[in-house]
């Protein structure tokens, strides 16, 4: 769950232009809307969904270099349609395109963000053979051929000042959340369709100012697209996407908004059986907060769910991890400790 | 003391009203011109600043097409998916009856930060401005010109835009200019992430550009602007003068007086820095006023500069006028500092005059002969520098230094050679009135001098600018004749009905000749390339300078092409050398054409030439030769039975009025100034006689005493202002001539590239005469009138006077 949403609706240079779009809270008016009843079918729905408002390919990984340092990578890109109907071609193709790309070390945090239209050539998705990019940013299926194009990405993007190049191996299914893929955000029924690969192994080599690092790790992608994924009066929220030490991962989000949060999640075991926690099982509670590009940024957390008697502590890698894109947020790698230990990232948004 | 003293020194200007008139007047008119052109210049100059910064093209380096032709806009993907941070650009002139603006086709989304006007970066409505029929971003007065331009995008009024100018979507662009698919080029971000391919690996063909490459307007109107500078230095220049006579004779005036407070007690330095103060004061004042009169002058001639600029360079500029400090405070300082140049010899001679030095203006005349030798001698120096500007000298600045020196050699000699005309002229008297006559005027022209130099000045810039444009209009005329033989012009909308329209044409006419062209770099600098039918109509016509005798035929063998005045000039090419093509093809030069009005280079080769060279190259536009009786039935069928819109075509008379509109104009300004310089100049004349009138008293009355009536006198001296101007005259008409010779062959072939014969007018000089005479007799009716009324008993006086 996402930051994306948000971001989406900032999406355009032209920032006032955004205006239009901004109300993902407001009626999807020409868009298609997430259908409970609809089955996912891969490896298709692995590609883009133009006729559905805002969608995005976002992956997060946890990595640590030869001498034990931690790292954090992002990679995004996210889709939004200017118009329903998934109008136009050329350089009047309505579909607007924005990679995000992040790279956190112990000592600092590096972002840089790329704008493109579709149509062009310069940034899209084709589902097979899989490919998502914008500029030279790549997502790209390594896979063999008959296998789920997911279980083997090439992951490349690029800053001024930094740069990543990483291979991602799967050992494990894809996962789906909330019902079969169809993810409730809020009581008034906004909703999404939601699906994740949270298996990867990673190898790779990080470009820094100081010289190249090889690393490993894990990693964990996130697919979603929706029309309307917001309440009007949800102002942000706080995500989590957890890699434990036993194998068990955990992705879980709050929704902030009035009259009350609407904290909800998805528990997977080693095996990949994904379980949704019903609203309120699980509790997010902020510990530390920071001073973060002038504002008060809660970079420590406690997290409960009584229900696999887990009691943790979430503690931000580098508080420092700032994406001052166009709407800025919040991303980083995370340290887990207390019942249950391991790694994973964090994002909030709407902190102002 | 000090304020008794400053009040008496300033009763002197409540007794004589006229002179601080003219004092004030002639500051105010000089600081005008000056500050007018400073004005139109500044205007000019900040838009083309913002044309500059369009996109910021001023500060960003861009990746342009090495033949100077369109890319394909894959191009676009395949660079930013090699890692490189480009933006397309696609730029071109959209052209509909009439009417002409610069359209920008930007892509919002990839634009680098900042490089879009607020205006256009804050607005609403991506959808709207990406799919038809678009949004185009302009300057409200571009948008309130293009009211009624039929084809554009609807156009939203933005702040920030340069004037003459469309900012619209990339998409939108290809489709008004004909260019889907197309790229101009590419704006490079600042900042370019680690890692990207080798440029030439993703797309050869393009180089890489410094932002200062691509803003070359300034450049190409640097010598217009320099062209009105002379001018409105030239103008302030005469204007000076005025001020000059108008504080020499308060000055004198002022003799008695100032020996009255030397002698209570007035330390000199007090005395002389409360003049100063004085001339101050008055300076700021008469510089405010001049400079109010500027911004109407600046305001009132705008219009044909800014047509022009648009006609000649392509630079648009913005039609209003406001009120920049550069240049209103540029005016007020050279006001003060005239005026203090101009107050520096009396405050001098203040300055060393004996504490009680009898006034004496007399004592004037007696320095003057050493002082015409001195003058004499300096006017040989500045011949001097002349003589080695003209031979030595390159460029614009070095014309415009051969000009200024040889104005001020020639106004330098002018008291030197009057005097000694006179001189021969008493000689020949025998009679002694005659006698008298003459020798009161050389007495005279010490105090006239600096006024006669002003009328030597204007005049002979007046006819040196009317023979270089008078030259110029026949020229041109001729040359219009002989460029646009083809009687009816016309353009297809598509390559598709290009070819119908062909078909159609071909049984109806004489001969259809393609007006096919395509723009790049040739020698460095960007040039439109045409190719030539092999038709007679060229043989016939063409404007040639030098050519091979075959160099039609060459030119079809695709053997050679031929090169406009402009760039033969600039290369100092000779027939035979090599000319580079865009695209790597040479051809030898086989001829050289005149080509005014044009500021670029220009290459003619074969059609079939072009074409084989440039196959992608747009093939609308034919130029028909037929019956000139049959072109308004040819047109009538072509919009009837054809179907192509009227405004496709316009006919050889339109062309050349348009053109005749844009020379015409072109001139306007220089016509407007000279106009205003000789006023400066009989306004001048005016001043100082009336410093001579109430000066020479002493002299007049003796003559008076023996017998002269005072009409009489006044009769002479009206005859003798008449007589010097005529004077000025002959000697203004050689260095009028050879002011039109520098105008003609030194700074306009700098200027613009092309030189013009010259073209002598001798019945304009007869008619310039006798404005010259009317001047001087104008200038010394009011002093003579006032002779001739003046009470018998203030000539009497002079003998009891102690002076």
């Amino acid at each position: 769950m996402n930051v994306k949403a948000l971001i989406l609706a900032a999406l355009l240079p032209l920032p006032a232009l955004a205006q239009g779009f901004a109300g993902l809270g407001q009626t999807a008016d020409g868009y298609a809307l997430p259908d409970p009843g609809r089955v996912l079918e891969f490896p298709h729905d692995h590609g883009a969904h133009p006729e559905f408002r805002i969608e995005w390919w976002y992956l997060t990984a946890n990595l640590a270099g030869a001498d034990g340092r931690d790292y954090g990578v992002q990679w995004t890109l996210f889709r939004n349609a200017l118009a329903p109907g998934n109008v136009g071609q050329g350089w009047q193709t309505a579909q607007a395109w924005m990679g995000h790309a992040g790279l956190t070390t112990p000592g600092g945090h590096f972002h840089a963000e790329r704008l493109g239209r579709g149509g062009t050539g310069q940034a899209g998705v084709t589902p097979a053979p899989f490919a998502a990019w914008i500029d030279d940013w790549r997502m790209e299926s390594t896979a063999p051929p008959d296998t789920d194009p997911y279980s083997a990405l090439a992951l490349t993007a690029s800053g001024p000042d930094f740069a990543y190049d990483l291979a991602l191996v799967a050992h494990g299914p894809l996962v789906l959340h909330g019902a079969a893929g169809f993810s409730v955000k809020s009581e008034e029924g906004q909703a999404s369709h939601y699906y994740s690969q949270p298996f990867y192994r990673v190898t790779g080599t990080l470009s820094l100012p100081d010289g190249p690092v090889e690393v490993t790790g894990q990693a964990w992608l996130d697919r979603e697209w929706s029309s309307q994924p917001l309440t009007e009066n949800q102002e942000g929220w706080d995500w989590v996407s957890l890699h434990l030490d036993d194998g068990a991962k955990l992705m879980g989000y709050r929704m902030r908004g009035e009259p009350d949060d609407y904290t909800v999640g998805t528990w997977i075991a080693a095996d990949g059986t994904a379980t949704p926690l019903p609203e309120g099982a699980l509790t997010m509670t902020p510990i530390r907060r920071a001073d973060v590009a002038g504002r008060e940024v809660p970079v420590g957390w406690r997290l409960i769910l009584p229900d696999r008697d887990l009691d943790i502590e979430v503690q931000a890698l580098q508080d420092a991890s700032w994406m001052a894109t166009m709407i800025p947020y919040w991303e980083g790698p995370v340290r887990v400790t207390g019942s249950h230990s391991g790694r994973g990232y964090l994002e909030m948004t709407g902190y102002e | 003391m000090r304020r008794t003293a400053l009040s008496a020194l300033l009763s002197h200007w409540r007794r004589h009203p006229l002179q601080l008139a003219s004092l004030l007047l002639g500051l105010a008119l000089a600081t005008a011109l000056w500050s007018g052109v400073q004005a139109i210049n500044a205007e000019a100059r900040a838009s083309y600043d913002r044309a500059a910064q369009v996109l910021g093209q001023d500060r960003l380096e861009s990746l342009v097409p090495a033949d100077g032709q369109r890319v394909p806009d894959a191009m676009f993907a395949a660079l930013r998916r090699g890692g490189w941070l480009v933006s397309p650009l696609v730029e071109g002139r959209w052209f509909r009856a009439g009417q002409s603006v610069q359209i920008y086709g930007i892509d919002p989304f990839t634009a680098p930060a900042d490089s879009l006007p607020p205006a256009v970066a804050e607005t609403g409505g991506i959808m709207d401005f990406i799919t038809p029929p678009g949004r185009a971003f302009a300057a409200p007065e571009t948008v309130a010109d293009l009211q009624d331009a039929e084809g554009l995008p609807p156009l939203v009024a933005a702040e920030g835009v340069a004037p003459g100018m469309l900012i619209m979507d990339i998409g939108i662009a290809q489709t008004l200019l004909r260019a889907d698919g197309q790229v101009s080029r590419f704006l490079l971000a600042p900042d370019q992430p680690m890692g990207r391919t080798p440029l030439e690996q993703i797309v050869p063909g393009l180089e890489r550009h410094t932002p200062q490459e691509t803003a070359d307007v300034a450049e190409l109107t640097g010598s217009f602007h320099l062209n009105l500078t002379a001018f409105g230095f030239l103008s302030f220049a005469v204007g000076l003068f005025i001020v000059h006579s108008a504080i020499g004779l308060a000055f004198e005036q002022r003799r008695p007086m100032f020996r009255t407070l030397r002698a209570l007690g007035l330390p000199l330095k007090t005395l002389v820095g409360l003049l100063a103060a004085e001339v101050m004061l008055l300076a700021l004042i008469a510089g405010l006023v001049g400079i109010a009169l500027g911004y109407v002058i600046a305001a009132a001639l705008l219009p044909d500069v800014a047509a022009t600029l648009r006609g000649l360079y392509g630079a648009t500029l913005s039609g209003s006028l406001s009120l920049r400090p550069e240049w209103w405070l540029g005016g007020l300082a050279i006001a003060l500092l005239g005026a203090g140049v101009a107050a520096a010899q009396s405050l001098w001679r203040l300055w060393r005059l004996p504490l009680l030095a009898p006034a004496q203006p007399r004592a004037w005349a007696r320095a003057s002969a050493r002082g015409f030798a001195l003058l004499a001698a300096v006017a040989a120096g500045l011949a001097g520098v002349a003589v080695i500007a003209g031979v030595y000298g390159t460029g614009i600045v070095a014309g415009f230094v051969l000009l200024g020196a040889l104005l001020l050699s020639a106004a330098l000699a002018l008291p030197g050679a009057l005097a000694l005309a006179l001189a021969g002229a008493e000689r020949f008297s025998r009679r002694v009135l005659p006698q008298w006559f003459w020798a009161d005027t050389r007495q005279q022209l010490p105090g006239l001098s600096l006024a006669l130099m002003a009328l030597l000045l204007a005049l002979s810039a007046n006819i040196g600018v009317g023979t270089m444009v008078a030259s110029f209009r026949l020229t041109f005329t001729e040359w219009l004749d002989q460029r646009l033989p083809s009687e009816l012009y016309v353009t297809a909308r598509t390559e598709e009905e290009a070819l119908r329209l062909r078909a159609w044409l071909e049984p109806r006419v004489d001969a259809l000749l393609p007006i096919w062209r395509v723009e790049g770099p040739v020698l460095g600098q960007t040039a439109e390339i045409y190719g030539v039918a092999d038709h007679r109509t060229y043989a016939d016509n063409w404007p040639m300078l030098l050519a091979e005798p075959d160099v039609w035929q060459r030119l079809a063998r695709a053997e050679g092409a031929i090169v406009n005045e402009q760039l033969w000039r600039r290369e100092t090419l000779a027939l035979g050398d090599p000319v580079p093509l865009p695209g790597g093809a040479v051809r030898p030069l086989v001829g050289v054409y005149s080509d005014y009005g044009n500021p670029r280079g220009q290459v003619i080769i074969g059609v079939a030439d072009l074409v084989a060279q440039f196959p992608e190259l747009d093939r609308r536009r034919y130029a028909i030769r037929t019956d000139p009786g049959a072109v308004a039935d040819l047109r009538e069928a072509l919009v009837q039975d054809f179907g192509l819109p009227a405004d496709n075509m316009i006919d050889q008379g339109m062309v050349k009025e348009i053109s005749l509109t844009v020379f015409e104009r072109t001139f306007a300004v220089t016509a407007a100034l000279n106009v205003l310089t000789m006023g400066v100049a009989g306004f001048a004349m005016f001043t100082s006689l009336l410093t001579l009138s109430t000066m020479r008293l002493p002299q007049l009355a003796p003559v008076w005493a023996l017998g002269l009536t005072r009409a009489a006198l006044a009769r002479l001296e009206l005859l003798r202002a008449m007589l010097l101007a005529a004077l000025t005259m002959v000697l203004a008409i050689p260095v009028g001539l050879l002011l039109a010779w520098v105008l003609l062959a030194v700074v306009n072939v700098a200027a613009f590239g092309w030189r013009l014969p010259m073209h002598v007018f001798p019945a304009d000089w007869l008619w310039l005469a006798a404005l010259a005479l009317a001047a001087g007799g104008l200038a010394a009716a009011w002093p003579a009138w006032r002779l001739a009324r003046i009470e018998p008993a203030t000539l009497v006086k002079v003998f009891a006077d102690e002076r």
